[in-house]
């Protein structure tokens, strides 16, 4: 369990996120690093090897159904990834994500049953379809503010599962599609179930990665920015129309993945696995590991693929019982999520400190966490 | 022709139920300005209630209105509770509460009454009526009915009620409203209450057309959804016209477009919604939004 947390840690750092304002009077931490200073990278770097090699290092430890539910974690963790760079960073929210998933699963079954090709490729396939497709949704849904973004993707999840179910000659109709999984090469010495985790952890991590720079760098200020106050980022210069449209398409490009994964992961596609439920659980996997954060996607992750493993055998309801309460909860009690609650916690370990900025004023010794700095990062002008 | 008009007087009876909805969506809209996304399932809740009532040897009407009464008490409760405390809150916020609440009303009515098929009575004699030669049923014409009388209770209430007069200021400004004496957080409570009753009506009609189950209101609220944005989600008149308008196409669509047929039907409202909000997001009659910088 060591793992989950510390990705959720190292890949925090440095985001901003305008729930999670550091709290005055905290006890003096173990630890006080200064932010970007060689120090903080190399930790930061040996701890992101440490994740990584103990992610790898799971499948060889646990049994074969242990090992499939942890794959799906990932294939959810990368889904939820992208719906949090959407809905977590820029504000925009969708509730039809599991529609762009649907699309990734069947553009993976659709190549490798009907056109026979290899199963990695299908991977940056479903890629390229869903960023198009997304782009091209989030162009128009860039005249729909808040709600009615909401109503239009909820329309997208809903018309998903019929969709599916009438291009039957494509999609294989209500019965589905059997997909051969990706075997284990011969000169892997594992098995598949395992070859199959670090199948999907090797297109997880680089996902990862991935996001963690895209919110730490330009577009991530910008979409915050757009987030907390859209007509002060766009007087600032954030260009709106691109910013949001773009983060559409990358978002839509990680459920498309996800979907592709998921396909390889289970073998099978049918319409039915792609509801409405699909896409509230997304939603519910991002706000309960916590918006705005690019930890909170794998614990979300870890929290849909589990919670229903043990609640199903109390009650078949219980699941949306719990999902429905904790979202509810989540949103009164702690709005970061359960990355914001770790989050607290390192913080009580771990002080990042911002160094005072060179030949400028001094800042009478405030430390400044990377999380309380204004909506804009850097962008905001000294005043 | 005949088959064409009823064809056309179902939808108008369907899109009186969906104008129901629709209409519970608006008014919380207009006073709180959240988008309900839970009104359906807190229908299909109180439509349950009806259903265990009248299962369990009460007479339909006393169900019924055991139903509407926990409707509104319901609905009351679930805004003091749930929706008070993040009043005010971004978008997000109130659209994931709503989702919460969604999710959550939906696994408990499974929980309680399980996730079969239910038969559910209908308030009307079935049979047909013979108008100018066309037999219609009597049902969609009750529907019809219905809808157009609780237009005209609602219209009574909110114009010529000095409580209806009190729940509209409270909605259009509350600060003001407060300043002359109105207990503006009653008054929402009141409109969640009416909204839930409303929903709870669309219930009990919705019912005997199709089966009862968890996931009965799940497209009505879609096609109450397409109804309120067609019609502009702040006007309670275009919730109405707008929600026939989507009963109609989707009735003309499922019978004579062959492509769309009967599990298609579904994308209609769907298209609607996509169209009228990019063209005019403030729907057929409602006010545009304006933000003062």
């Amino acid at each position: 369990m060591s793992l989950p947390r510390k990705v959720a840690r190292d890949q925090d750092q440095g985001i901003p996120e305008g729930d999670q304002v550091g709290r005055d009077g905290r006890a003096r931490p173990f630890l006080r690093i200064d932010a970007g200073s060689r120090r903080h990278r190399t930790l930061r770097g040996l701890a992101l090897l440490a994740a990584v090699l103990i992610a790898a290092g799971i499948p060889f430890n646990s049994d074969r159904v242990v090992n499939g539910q942890l794959t799906l974690v990932l294939v959810y963790a990368v889904a939820a990834l992208g719906l949090n760079l959407l809905v977590g960073y820029s504000g925009q929210i969708s509730l039809g994500h599991g529609a762009f998933f649907a699309i990734g699963a069947y553009t993976a079954a659709i190549l490798i049953v009907r056109a026979h090709v290899p199963y990695p490729l299908t991977v940056p396939a479903a890629a390229l379809l869903t960023f198009a497709l997304g782009f091209a949704f989030g162009v128009p849904a860039l005249r729909l503010r808040g709600l009615y973004l909401a109503l239009v993707t909820l329309a997208l999840a809903i018309a998903t599962t019929p969709l599916i179910k009438r291009f039957e000659g494509l999609t294989g109709g209500v019965q589905g599609m059997s997909v051969p999984q990706p075997t284990v090469p011969g000169w892997l010495p594992v098995d598949p179930d395992q070859f199959l985790y670090l199948l999907v952890l090797s297109v997880a991590v680089p996902m990862f990665l991935l996001a963690a720079n895209l919110t730490r760098g330009g577009l991530g200020r910008a979409l915050v920015s757009i987030r907390d106050n859209e007509r002060a980022a766009t007087t600032m210069g954030v260009d709106r129309a691109r910013v949001k449209s773009r983060v559409f398409a990358w978002s839509a490009a990680y459920a498309g993945v996800a979907g592709a994964l998921f396909t390889l992961t289970l073998g099978f596609v049918a319409p039915e696995s792609f509801n409405l439920a699909l896409s509230f659980t997304f939603l519910a996997a991002i706000v309960i590991g916590g918006l705005g954060t690019v930890g909170g996607a794998l614990l979300g992750a870890l929290f849909i693929e589990f919670v229903p493993q043990y609640a199903e055998r109390v009650n078949q309801a219980l699941t949306g019982v719990i999902y429905g309460a904790t979202l509810i909860a989540v949103i009164y009690l702690m709005p970061g999520g359960i990355a914001g609650l770790l989050r607290s916690v390192r913080r009580r370990l771990v002080e990042v400190a911002e160094p005072p900025p060179a030949g400028g004023e001094p800042t009478g010794g405030a430390v400044l966490e990377a999380g309380a700095t204004s909506p804009g990062g850097g962008r905001r002008p000294a005043v | 022709m005949e088959r064409f008009l009823q064809v056309v007087v179902d939808g108008i009876a369907d899109g009186s139920i969906y104008g129901a909805l629709a209409l519970a969506l608006v008014l919380i809209f207009r006073s709180t300005g959240i988008v309900n996304f839970a009104q359906g399932e807190m229908a299909m809740f109180a439509t349950f209630v009806a259903w265990g009532l009248h299962d369990g040897g009460r007479p339909l009407w006393l169900a019924l209105v055991a139903a509407f009464a926990f409707a509104f008490l319901g609905g009351m409760a679930i805004e003091r509770l749930l929706i008070r405390p993040v009043e005010g809150a971004g978008t997000l916020t109130l659209v994931i509460v709503t989702l919460g609440l969604f999710i959550l009303v939906n696994a408990a009515a499974g929980w309680i009454w399980g996730f079969t098929n239910r038969g559910f009575p209908s308030i009307f004699p079935s049979g047909v009526a013979r108008l100018g030669g066309v037999e219609l049923s009597v049902e969609s014409l009750g529907i019809i009915a219905v809808l157009l009388a609780v237009v005209a209770l609602l219209g009574l209430l909110f114009q010529r009620t000095k409580l209806g007069l009190a729940m509209r200021a409270a909605a259009l400004n509350p600060d003001s409203s407060r300043l002359v004496g109105i207990r503006v957080g009653r008054m929402l409570m009141l409109g969640w209450g009416l909204a839930a009753l409303l929903g709870a009506l669309a219930g009990v009609l919705v019912a005997p057309r199709l089966f009862l189950d968890v996931n009965l209101m799940g497209g009505v609220l879609v096609y109450a959804f397409a109804g309120a944005a067609l019609g502009g989600f702040d006007s309670p008149l275009g919730a109405v016209v707008g929600s026939w308008i989507i009963g109609v196409t989707e009735n003309l669509a499922g019978t004579y477009v062959g492509a769309v047929g009967a599990d298609l039907k579904v994308l209609v409202p769907l298209a609607v919604i996509f169209v009228v909000l990019l063209v005019r997001p403030s729907g057929l009659f409602g006010s545009p939004e304006v933000t003062r910088v």
